[in-house]
């Protein structure tokens, strides 16, 4: 069978799950950039007027939709994934099939993408009612999207693929997450972060789906794309090859 | 259909499974047994492909494994030993996406549903959430789940472990009618009963090897007297007057267990001794499993 169609199955079980689940999904992934957008937004944009050339509340909402995509990759992929890896035992029902392990990841890494992608539609949808979306080049925000949630989504694989319990994600969400949310320039530029800060933050993924979003979004020039591509990229693929070799080890005993 | 050679498997130095030769012919019903820890269960992982072989040879449909993972497992039904039927879906969403992995279409599969759930005596119960069905129905749906992609070989892991009479009498019918269409089967059980109406062949394991092969009824013939005799709450009289009869005696407990080629002799003795407590049967399967194994505990 071929390999694309196996993924496919893979990522229809959860789109049909998730689309009986879609009410509190979308509380979640709306709701909480939606107040963070109307909070910051309003009440500290109340004493900045202007952020790199753009409002404040312009700023916020394009760092929003790569932070949550960020998010809501790392959720599905850690904790959906866990449930289905250990507690529900839906990958050895799925080994028992033609599907093999790579499918299975694949798959997970696609539908974790396919989310968050609706998720930055919504979000998009929101941000153009506040008035913060200016320009054509929103419309290649999205696959931006995609592909920033295939990075994540591969990240938190390889913790997923290697966790024992579900408390061991709090390793990687404070230790990682939470700094790529606070230091990469979702809330202030971070170029005016302490230079080694700064630099630390360059190597990070969040910064550059970011620096891609945010000039789309708000019709900025994109600069250095292929540079921030390339992180994202390098990222995903070798996440995904250190979570498929964990994943090997673990379902194939 | 399924043929090992030397095949082995080690964790970590600890071999599971150490060089056991064996095979099934098509259309056959094969029974692995074997007490906790045995190796039943990796072995049929490494039937499926799951579990990479750490030296041997096993071929399934010909085919060697485990490169042929993924070919094999489209022809082969597999009935886990702990149900993982999918939570999240209904009894026959639970067909219709596991059809889907193997490429079934639900337009294809959509007369195939219906036949399916009635199989598992689940007609009507399509749309029944996983968590309200017994565990007797989750067994049999697992069952039918297994035959979405009309597997020639079927693959069944303590199919009835749990469950009570009636619902392992409902799923041995089920897996005779399976026999009946020519499926090959390969079940692990520690139901000695449950091997003895269902394989054409059996297969003891202990430690990781093979001690014991052969036809239900004939391994029992060629291991175990005919006849036993239990002895409930048995006084040391009862044992030696058995003895003396000519029958070779086991203890289990408290339990005496006679076995005998002459059930004349050792009926007379044992009744002026041994009073109401005695049950006289036929020698089973478990005769010759815990005679071959040996009668201490497992864990």
């Amino acid at each position: 069978m071929a390999m694309g169609f196996a993924m496919l199955a893979v990522w229809r079980r959860n789109f049909l799950v998730w689309r009986r689940l879609l009410g509190p999904s979308l509380v979640l992934n709306i709701g909480e950039p939606f107040l963070i957008l109307v909070g910051l937004g309003f009440g500290v944009g109340h004493f900045i007027r202007e952020v790199g050339g753009m409002s404040y509340l312009d700023f916020v909402a394009s760092g929003i939709i790569a932070s949550s995509a960020m998010f809501t990759a790392s959720y599905e992929a850690l904790w959906s994934v866990y449930t289905r890896m250990v507690p529900q035992r839906t990958y050895e029902a799925l080994l028992a099939t033609p599907l093999g392990v790579a499918d299975i990841m694949l798959g997970e890494v696609l539908w974790c993408a396919t989310k968050c992608t609706f998720t930055g539609a919504c979000i998009l949808l929101v941000v153009s009612l506040f008035g913060s979306v200016h320009g054509p080049g929103v419309l290649l925000a999205l696959p931006v999207v995609f592909v920033s949630g295939v990075c994540f989504a591969s990240m938190a694989m390889v913790v997923t693929t290697r966790a024992r319990s579900y408390d061991f994600f709090s390793y990687y969400l404070t230790l990682f997450i939470t700094p790529m949310f606070v230091f990469c320039g979702v809330f202030y530029p971070v170029e005016v972060l302490p230079p080694a800060a700064a630099a630390v933050a360059q190597w990070l993924p969040l910064t550059h789906a970011i620096a891609l979003l945010r000039p789309l979004v708000v019709g900025q020039p994109l600069t250095q794309p292929l540079l921030h591509f390339a992180v994202l990229l390098v990222y995903t693929a070798a996440s995904l090859w250190v979570a498929l070799k964990f994943a090997r080890r673990r379902l194939l005993v | 259909m399924i043929s090992a050679s030397g095949l082995r498997k080690s964790y970590n130095g600890r071999e599971a499974v150490c060089g056991v030769d064996f095979s099934v012919a098509a259309g056959a019903c094969a029974g692995l047994l074997g007490p906790n820890g045995a190796g039943k269960t990796t072995v049929i992982r490494m039937i499926l492909g799951q579990s990479p072989l750490s030296g041997g040879e096993l071929a399934v449909f010909g085919l060697a494994m485990p490169a042929a993972a993924a070919r094999v497992r489209a022809r082969t039904g597999v009935v886990p030993q702990l149900d993982n039927l999918d939570p999240d879906f209904t009894a026959a969403e639970n067909l219709e996406t596991y059809a889907r992995y193997f490429g079934i279409k639900a337009a294809q599969f959509a007369g195939r549903k219906e036949a399916l759930l009635d199989f598992a005596a689940l007609g009507g119960r399509g749309d029944a959430r996983i968590e309200t069905l017994s565990g007797g129905m989750r067994r049999r749906l697992s069952i039918a789940r297994a035959l979405v992609n009309d597997p020639q070989l079927i693959v069944l892991d303590e199919p009835t472990t749990g469950l009570d009479p009636q619902a392992r009498h409902l799923i041995w019918a089920r897996l005779r009618r399976l026999r009946q269409q020519g499926k090959t089967m390969l079940l692990t059980t520690h139901y000695m009963e449950e091997a003895e109406r269902l394989c054409d062949e059996v297969f003891i394991m202990d430690a990781g090897r093979i001690i014991a092969r052969g036809a239900p009824k004939e391994l029992i013939r060629r291991t175990v007297e005919p006849h036993v005799f239990e002895v409930e709450a048995a006084a040391e009289a009862a044992t030696a007057a058995a003895q003396a009869a000519g029958a070779r005696v086991e203890t289990v407990g408290d339990v005496l267990l006679a076995y005998t080629a002459e059930p004349e002799a050792v009926a007379a003795a044992l009744k002026t001794m041994a009073g109401p407590g005695v049950l006289r049967r036929p020698a089973s399967l478990e005769d010759v499993f815990l005679r071959l194994t040996g009668r201490g505990l497992r864990d």
